[in-house]
């Protein structure tokens, strides 16, 4: 973009309003004419920015990078890279040739617990089982969230009906209760061959569950996107309603999308640490869930060995926090209210200190 | 393109024509138990012609936006039926495919009608493909960029990759236009194409609309507020009041000799817009 030419993109039309033979319509409109000229000059160049910039498609819909965002990223990438390679530095975590028991140590880094498994391969491999069952639930409840939400929204009508009448029932049965029921059932069910009592049966249970407030969020959104002259336009064009959800609908759902998946992770790590305690989770698999499980049913609060049952408390905790940090900054992005809230709630502190009454300056509205 | 000819209206045409015939749209307004039938269009009827445009005004809600969204197929009408070339139109299937690549639609904001996510070459690319499947790539980017050099986007290779948000309204307005020529279409809906644009601007896009109407012999319904640019670009007027057509007839004839109440109202208020309120409260007492 050569900015010394800013006047290259202009019709020549514009400044004359020549009509071939017809007499042109003429307004008094030439200092208006020179702004509108300025304006589209600055946006060249606002482009040319934008392109030296970071560019790509998904430039206007990133989050800024906000210290919840980075600090979100770090804990939740550390722990991933924590359950990818830890698994490969430990030793089998079912190497029962140690001691039970012993507290930590230079050998075993987190101890051991009463079964002589080290408590550090343990928590590699739980981490691992953690995330696969998270990614793979958050994974299936976003399709299901799609599929009710964002098609209820678009096609509205009949279609969006019976969607959401049935997004409504799952959303008001109680979750856990019910994850508990069906994880009971099918992981004593006949026939599911090696599926039964695996990690993987655990993930769908929990996306079959998980999904319906993601839904409504999803509904409401492409409700009001289907209104946009855009996606008329598209119509107009002849697209195809699929395509028009998929292409010109869904990209600009991507903060949404994100963050429902982010909370479907979210709600599937904790009902797995839920479902585990109580004994109803993987058997055939280490996961964060069933170490605590272990724990407890090993009595290590009792006997006082805190490295076994605190290491994969902290890990969900951290977890838990750092997908929610990362929510939060997507959540900004999608609704810029909210990164003004700090600073208005700042500026009403100050007003008041300054003995100003902050009804009378308006600052809430 | 001034205004000659005279106003063809009710009679059916084999030849290129888009006919509206006696079209009505009711809404079924809800509020709580209690429902209301809102007639937003009734029995409206005008025909479309190849290198002629009509002009339709009328105050806001009287219904320009509903009969435009009809025309483009994005709403059925109550009753009436649309023709394309004498034959009534389909409303799914192939049929309505060919139907949309002769009647497009230019719409009213060029913030609205782009979609932010993609680049100026989707906009462009996208009814060239569906409507022209026979095309090679290489030919769909060539073509993209004749039809952004046609609207006035030059050099095309600059404006194709952008982003809508990185042009002005003016040039969006332009490729909004550019989108509509792009499946190769005879009839063009266009819904206040310039209302939302800076007054410096408007007669650029209007003066481009109206080349291209006469480079392509395209039959245009120009919707609008604006009498003045109504009369300069339209062979013929149409004036629209509470879903009814209340007056029409060619531009001028309209413009310099108005026969109903509220097309005189129209035209004082244009040259005294302070007065709008008080005489259109008039008319809805006297009439
Ligand atoms: N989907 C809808 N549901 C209910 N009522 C509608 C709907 N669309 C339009 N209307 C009503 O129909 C009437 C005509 O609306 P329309 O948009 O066609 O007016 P318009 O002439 O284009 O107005 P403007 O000049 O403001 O664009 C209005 O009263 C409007 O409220
Ligand atoms: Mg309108």
């Amino acid at each position: 973009m050569d900015d010394s030419q800013p006047t290259l993109d202009r019709a020549p039309d514009d400044s004359g309003y020549a009509m071939g033979d017809d007499a042109p319509f003429q307004a008094p409109v030439s200092a208006e004419a020179v702004r509108e000229s300025a304006r589209e000059a600055s946006a060249t160049a606002a482009f040319a920015v934008a392109q030296a910039g970071r560019g790509g498609r998904f430039r206007h819909i990133l989050p800024s990078r906000s210290g919840k965002l980075i600090n979100g990223l770090v804990i939740v990438g550390l722990i991933t890279l924590f359950g990818i390679f830890g698994p490969m530095i430990a030793q089998p975590p079912r190497d029962s040739d140690n001691d039970a028991l012993l507290p930590p140590s230079a050998e075993h880094w987190l101890g051991t617990t009463k079964l002589g498994y080290d408590v550090f391969s343990q928590l590699a491999w739980g981490t691992r089982g953690s995330l696969f069952i998270g990614l793979v639930a958050g994974v299936v409840a976003l399709v299901l969230a799609i599929v009710f939400g964002v098609f209820a929204g678009y096609f509205g009508g009949v279609a969006d009906e019976v969607l959401t009448l049935f997004t409504n029932i799952v959303l008001v049965i109680p979750g856990l209760p019910v994850v508990m029921v069906i994880a009971a059932y099918v992981q004593t069910a006949e026939g599911l061959g090696p599926l039964a009592r695996s990690s993987l049966l655990v993930a769908l249970v929990l996306g079959i569950t998980g999904w319906a407030g993601s839904a409504v969020v999803l509904r409401a959104q492409a409700r009001s996107l289907r209104t946009r002259e855009y996606v008329a336009a598209a119509r107009v064009a002849g697209e195809r309603p699929a395509r028009i959800i998929f292409v010109e609908i869904l990209p600009n759902l991507v903060p949404l999308l994100a963050a429902q998946f982010i909370f479907g992770v979210i709600f599937a790590v904790l009902g797995e640490a839920g479902l585990s305690y109580l004994g109803l989770g993987p058997t055939g698999s280490i996961t964060l869930g069933t170490m605590l499980n272990d724990a407890q049913t090993g009595q290590a609060v009792g006997t006082g060995a805190w490295w076994w049952f605190v290491p994969p408390g902290l890990i969900i905790a951290a977890l838990g926090a750092g997908l929610s940090l990362i929510n939060f900054a997507i959540d900004e992005v999608v609704n810029p209210k909210l990164r003004l809230a700090p600073e208005n709630a700042k500026r009403q502190r100050q007003a008041a200190k300054a003995g100003k009454g902050v009804a009378d300056t308006g600052a809430f509205a | 393109m001034s205004a000659h000819g005279t106003a063809t209206s009710g009679t059916s045409a084999t030849s290129a024509s888009l006919e509206a015939r006696n079209l009505v749209k009711d809404f079924r307004l809800r509020s709580g138990v209690k429902s209301r039938i809102l007639h937003a269009v009734r029995d409206v009827s005008f025909t479309l012609e190849p290198g002629r445009t009509i002009a339709l005004v009328g105050e806001s809600g009287s219904g320009k936006s509903t009969i435009a969204r009809m025309m483009a197929k994005l709403e059925a009408p109550s009753s009436g039926e649309i023709l394309l070339d004498g034959a009534p139109s389909a409303t799914g299937g192939s049929r309505l495919a060919s139907y949309r690549r002769d009647v497009q639609m230019v719409f009213q904001d060029p913030f609205g009608s782009l979609n932010p996510f993609h680049p100026i070459r989707h906009h462009l690319e996208r009814p060239l493909r569906i409507h022209h499947p026979r095309l090679s790539s290489k030919e769909i980017g060539a073509r993209v960029d004749e039809l952004l050099e046609r609207v006035r986007l030059s050099p095309a290779s600059t404006f194709a990759d952008r982003r809508p948000h990185e042009l002005s309204g003016g040039q969006r307005q332009r490729v909004a236009i550019a989108r509509a020529l792009a499946p190769g279409a005879r009839f063009i809906i266009a819904d206040e194409p310039v209302s939302m644009l800076d007054v410096s601007i408007r007669l650029g896009v209007l003066n481009l609309l109206a080349e291209l109407q006469r480079q392509e012999q395209l039959g245009v319904l120009y919707i609008t507020h604006d009498l003045a640019t109504a009369r300069h670009f339209s062979d013929e007027i149409l004036v629209m009041y509470r879903g009814e057509i209340v007056e029409r007839g060619p531009s001028e004839r309209v413009i310099l000799d108005p026969q109903h109440e509220y097309t005189k109202t129209l035209l004082e208020a244009a040259a005294d817009p302070d007065r709008l309120g008080r005489l259109r409260d008039e008319v809805r007492n006297g009439g």
